[in-house]
């Protein structure tokens, strides 16, 4: 029987030379298997003299723990290489797309008009709505257009036979939420208006947003105010605007806002004035107790000025290679 | 309105410069939407006389021309003018200038023959933007001399686009006015004076319809010789003001308009028949205009009349009959003032849009008229000579607008513009505008001049107040708000969140107009609309939509030509319904997909898009809602739609909306050569919810158990759930369908459903026996509902 250092050492060699994990196990039975050798040796301990056993026990308990220990080691490497194997296998093309549907997009313009109400929501303004088809009490007398006023001539309006109207302005808003809802009152109206006029800087069809805060003691100051304030963070800096005298029947006094654009220029982006107390009047409200003022805003041109857009006319356009620049 | 800067600053000359004159302008309300500068670069154009015309040997349209410039010599120009003639003067350009649109000159030979120059067309030497050939001047022009001392140039015009509110500002004296109060400038108001009579004649005028013309002043004139032309300073501001010279009456009536904002116009005396009346119109009265055109007039108009009938439209045109013209000896001069409320809108109803009828809508100083009379005779008798009579002023004083009191308050002047400003300011402010100003307790008693009639309201004096004082000196102050907050609802999803569940799935919002082709509508709702314009852009765009689909169809088939084969669209907006008395405007959400139901892609087939797709991204909003409604899709026939693949949606029995397969026949008319799919809901019905109620969680197990029956095919997806899911409502949580089959081992007209069922209790562990009853229930309540058989 040889040696039981030369037996370790053989079966660690064979250990070491397992190149996988039934290698190991072959290795593992003939050691410390039941019929191994190592087992058969602590069999073997009863044919021994009873004074030599305790210490040979010791020594064979002690190489078996340290072919243990090997195996476990060795069963560890392999392991870890067969899985980096596996790995290595499952790798994939990172570069890939990803699967499934694309994202779609908003339309610039509502774009815009969503951001335009959040900043106002923000501020407290609450978001109203009024029919598209209008009647022409709403559309102009209520709001100081008296019939046959010249200003009308600058509404190139749609008519129904009978009457009524398409909408030339989110105005009539205006009156309808003042007779509903009464003063305090403070709101944008967002929405489509109409316009019998098309060429290159006009559509029949666009988008506004209306303003309306009526209060006691509302100023032309807080007016101002408002505008700026709304101007420097839609466009997300600062921005130099100037107030210029203007008319709109429905306020006194009235101005066109303009922002100081590129290369010095001034551009017009939104009329504005306090609310006329004949427009107060015809809404019910107290003129001598009550002030406001209203505004109103192009969508269309505020997204041309915040996207870069050059030509109004292809908003309406729908085409695909033009909307996907939005999200 | 166009004016001449010269021509101002003879009335108000500020020391400021053409720009920074412009600008006080815009911030005053008068916007200015451009200044041509004119006559400059063009120093060495010297008047010249063509002296002789011939016909260009090998050009039927040129001439040759020969041209005296003022020098010994004579010089050769070859022109292709079709109006110049012997004996003209015209503006001459000589080799080595540069004009002002760059083009630089040099002697040439034209098919041949040597030029040496070129004669000019008022374009070419940028004065003004209507020629009809090279420029013709006075036969009296100085040859030799430098254009544009001739013609006192350069000069700058101003182009003004003034409010509706502003009539008193269409003239030269309206604007010169507000720049000096706008300025703190002296008026240099010239003084006309009064041209006496040198005969006795006059013509009757009777005022029949006060209530449009209360006043009417009148002037005869005779023998008057209109063989001279208008002179060069006069005709000069004219152009420059955007008018033609005609002949010296109609020149001077355009020049007292001009200047002083009072429309006028002349009659021929000889012509008129009888006392000038003006009256109403009786309805269907004939009258040609001094343009030529026949107009049948309505009752609502005012007519200047004679014994002949209607000889004009006051304050809008002159008519043919009494037209002045070359030959006329004496003539009846007319300087009226109508009401605003007589002229607005009558123009536009005729289709005409005149100078006279823009000025009297927007209003016309009513106290005007005799001084425009004086104005006018002189301008007359200095040209063309003549007798004049004395001006009668006709007046119906009662119906002559006058200028009431009003009273301005400090405080609402404070109040309404949020800053203080001193009250000699104010005072100030409304003395330089012309009004008479009377301090009274807490504010001022003020009277506007004729000139202002736009100024009957204390608010009217606040905005003067205001624009004078500039509004860039009210401050920015953030209002302190009494509004209280708005409630914020969880009854209805907003639309935002339900266009980025859409966008998050890949579609792209359009925005197509909301009046449409009436066919297209027709063809695709059904429904015949009587919303239909009075006065369409077009008539493919007449129609008020019942459906948001046509607009949509024409944006996928418009893609579909620019080569896109994956069209996915939404948009959110209103559709029209009812009559033209009782209308209800609908907001819908509507979809559109056609193509591939995914972008080509390497780890998923090309599949096109069908009704199931569409109904997830439907099921995705409609989730949206936190609403323990039931939606139930149900088969149905729909003009858009295939039969067989169109469903209504219902709310708990309201219909929300439809979906479905766009029907082949609709294809042909939008040019779209794939399959369509389509959704359309009503936003208010699809998007209505609530605020969630939390339920608490079963702690125990569930158990899946799957079963497979055979049915006829007939039998929809949605019938077996329900009668799986009622045999046991408290017990089973969930019913799925997990395959179905058709082919081989089953017959035709059978189908094979397979159920997924979840059994669950809130208050136990399930056990095996009770999922085992559970399901020979289910199973025999679809063989008897059903005739299934359990598919083993």
């Amino acid at each position: 029987m040889r040696p039981l250092s030369e037996l370790v050492a053989t079966a660690a060699s064979e250990i070491d030379a397992a190149a996988d994990l039934a290698a190991l196990d072959a290795v593992r039975v003939t050691y410390l298997g039941k019929k191994g050798e190592l087992t058969a040796r602590l069999k073997g301990l009863s044919d021994l003299p009873a004074d030599e056993r305790p210490q040979a026990g010791q020594e064979i308990n002690k190489a078996k723990q340290e072919l243990q220990a090997q195996i476990n080691a060795r069963r560890e490497e392999l392991d870890t290489t067969a899985l980096e194997a596996k790995l290595a296998a499952d790798a994939v093309d990172v570069t890939l797309p990803g699967r499934g549907v694309s994202l779609g997009g908003r339309h610039p313009v509502s774009r815009a008009m969503a951001r335009i109400d959040r900043i106002f929501r923000n501020a407290g303004f609450g978001i109203r709505s009024g029919p598209e088809i209008e009647d022409d009490f709403h559309n102009f007398t209520a709001l100081n257009f008296p019939e046959n006023h010249p200003a009308r001539a600058l509404h190139d309006t749609f008519f129904f036979p009978g009457g009524n109207l398409l909408r030339t302005h989110t105005s009539p808003v205006q009156i309808r939420s003042m007779v509903e809802e009464g003063v305090p009152i403070r709101i944008i109206a967002p929405g489509r208006v109409y316009r019998c006029d098309s060429d290159q800087t006009h559509t029949p069809m666009f988008h506004q947003v209306e303003g309306l805060v009526v209060d006691r003691g509302i100023s032309m100051a807080n007016l101002k105010a408002v505008l700026h304030q709304f101007v420097e963070s839609y466009f997300e800096r600062e921005a130099e605007l100037r107030f210029r005298a203007s008319y709109f029947p429905f306020t006194e006094p009235s101005a066109e806002v303009d922002i100081l654009w590129e290369e010095g220029k001034w551009l017009e982006i939104l009329g504005c004035g306090m609310v006329h107390p004949n427009v107060l009047e015809a809404a019910g409200v107290d003129s001598e107790e009550f002030t406001g003022y209203a505004f109103g805003m192009g969508v269309e041109r505020l997204a041309m000025l915040r996207y870069g857009v050059t030509d109004l006319r292809t908003f309406f356009e729908n085409d695909l290679r033009f909307l996907r620049q939005f999200r | 309105m166009k004016i001449a800067e010269s021509w101002l600053r003879e009335w108000v000359d500020p020391d400021l410069g053409t720009e920074a004159l412009a600008e006080r302008l815009t911030m005053a309300g008068h916007e200015v939407d451009g200044i041509d500068y004119e006559g400059q670069g063009i120093d060495s154009i010297v008047i010249a006389e063509v002296i002789e015309v011939a016909r260009h040997p090998d050009a039927d349209r040129l001439s040759v021309c020969q041209v005296n410039d003022g020098s010994r010599k004579t010089l050769q120009i070859v022109c292709g003018a079709p109006n110049v003639f012997s004996g003209m003067k015209t503006p001459l350009a000589k080799p080595g200038i540069t004009l002002p649109d760059g083009v630089k000159l040099r002697k040439a030979k034209i098919r041949g023959v040597a030029s040496n120059g070129m004669l000019c067309s008022a374009i070419e030497l940028g004065l003004g933007d209507e020629s009809d050939g090279i420029m013709e001047l006075p036969a009296d022009a100085p040859v030799g001399e430098s254009l544009v001392d001739y013609l006192s140039l350069p000069d700058a015009v101003i182009d003004l686009d003034l409010t509706p509110n502003r009539g008193d500002c269409f003239s030269v004296v309206g604007i010169a006015r507000d720049v000096a109060a706008l300025t703190a400038t002296e008026m240099k108001e010239p003084v006309f004076e009064t041209v006496a009579a040198t005969i006795d004649d006059t013509h009757p005028v009777q005022l029949l319809a006060p209530e449009g013309c209360p006043r009417f002043a009148g002037r005869v004139i005779r023998n008057i010789n209109l063989s001279a032309g208008s002179p060069v300073w006069m005709t000069e501001k004219l152009r420059r003001a955007g008018l033609r010279p005609i002949h010296p009456v109609v020149d001077v009536t355009n020049y007292v308009m001009l200047e002083l904002g009072q429309p006028l116009h002349a009659y021929d005396l000889g012509l008129v028949k009888g006392p000038i009346r003006p009256r109403m119109a009786e309805k269907g009265e004939q009258l040609t205009l001094l343009d030529g055109k026949e107009v049948k007039l309505t009752a609502d108009t005012l007519v200047i009349s004679d014994d002949s009938g209607a000889i004009g439209i006051g304050g809008i045109m002159g008519g043919f009959g009494t037209a002045v013209t070359e030959e006329t000896r004496d003539v009846f001069l007319e300087a009226a003032f109508f009401t605003q409320e007589i002229v607005g809108g009558r123009a536009r109803s005729y289709g005409m849009h005149t100078d006279a009828s823009l000025r009297f809508e927007r209003g016309v100083d009513p106290e005007g008229q005799a001084r425009a009379i004086e104005r006018a005779t002189q301008l007359l008798l200095a040209i063309s000579g003549g007798d004049p009579g004395p001006t009668v002023v006709e007046t119906a004083e009662d119906f002559v607008p006058r200028r009431d009191v009003i009273r301005v308050r400090k405080s609402h002047v404070t109040r309404l513009l949020g800053v203080e400003i001193e009250d000699e300011k104010i005072v100030d402010i409304l003395e330089r505008l012309g009004l008479s100003v009377a301090p009274k307790k807490g504010g001022w008693d003020v009277v506007a001049p004729s000139h202002r009639f736009d100024i009957s309201l204390e608010v009217d004096l606040i905005e003067e107040i205001a624009r004078i004082y500039g509004y860039d000196e009210i401050p920015e102050t953030t209002a302190i708000s009494e509004t209280p907050l708005e409630v914020v609802t969880e009854s209805l999803i907003g639309t935002e969140l339900a266009c980025a569940t859409l966008v998050a799935r890949d579609y792209q919002e359009v925005v197509t107009y909301s009046f449409i082709d009436p066919d297209a509508n027709r063809r695709l709702t059904g429904v015949d609309s009587e919303l239909v314009l009075g006065n369409p852009i077009s008539s493919e765009m007449s129609v008020m939509r019942a459906s948001l689909w046509p607009g949509m169809l024409l944006a996928a088939s418009a893609n579909a030509s620019r080569q896109q084969d994956r069209i996915r669209l939404f948009e959110v907006g209103k559709s029209f319904h009812g009559s033209l008395d009782n209308h209800e405007e609908v907001v819908r959400i509507a979809g559109l997909c056609m193509g591939p139901s995914l972008p080509e892609q390497w780890g998923s087939k090309t599949q096109s898009v069908d009704f199931f797709d569409i109904k997830s991204d439907v099921a995705a909003l409609l989730d949206l809602a936190m609403d323990s409604s039931t939606i139930d899709y149900s088969p149905v026939e729909h003009p858009a739609l295939q039969p067989g693949q169109a469903a209504r949606l219902t709310r708990d029995g309201q219909e929300i909306g439809v979906i479905g397969k766009l029907h082949p026949r609709h294809q042909k008319p939008f040019d779209l050569k794939r399959e369509v799919f389509m959704f359309e809901l009503d936003a208010a019905g699809a998007l209505a919810s609530q605020a969630p109620k939390a339920k608490s969680i079963s702690k125990f197990p569930s158990i899946r158990r799957d079963i497979a029956v055979i049915v006829d095919d007939k039998i929809s997806a949605v019938d077996l759930i329900s009668t799986v899911a009622s045999t046991a409502p408290d017990l089973i949580s969930d019913v799925r369908i997990f395959d179905i089959y058709r082919g081989p081992g089953i017959e035709a007209g059978l189908k094979s459903v397979a159920l997924g069922l979840i059994l669950q209790e809130t208050c136990r562990t399930l056990t095996d026996d009770d999922a085992d009853a559970a399901m020979t229930a289910a199973v025999k309540k679809l063989e008897d509902k059903f005739a299934a058989q359990l598919r083993e």
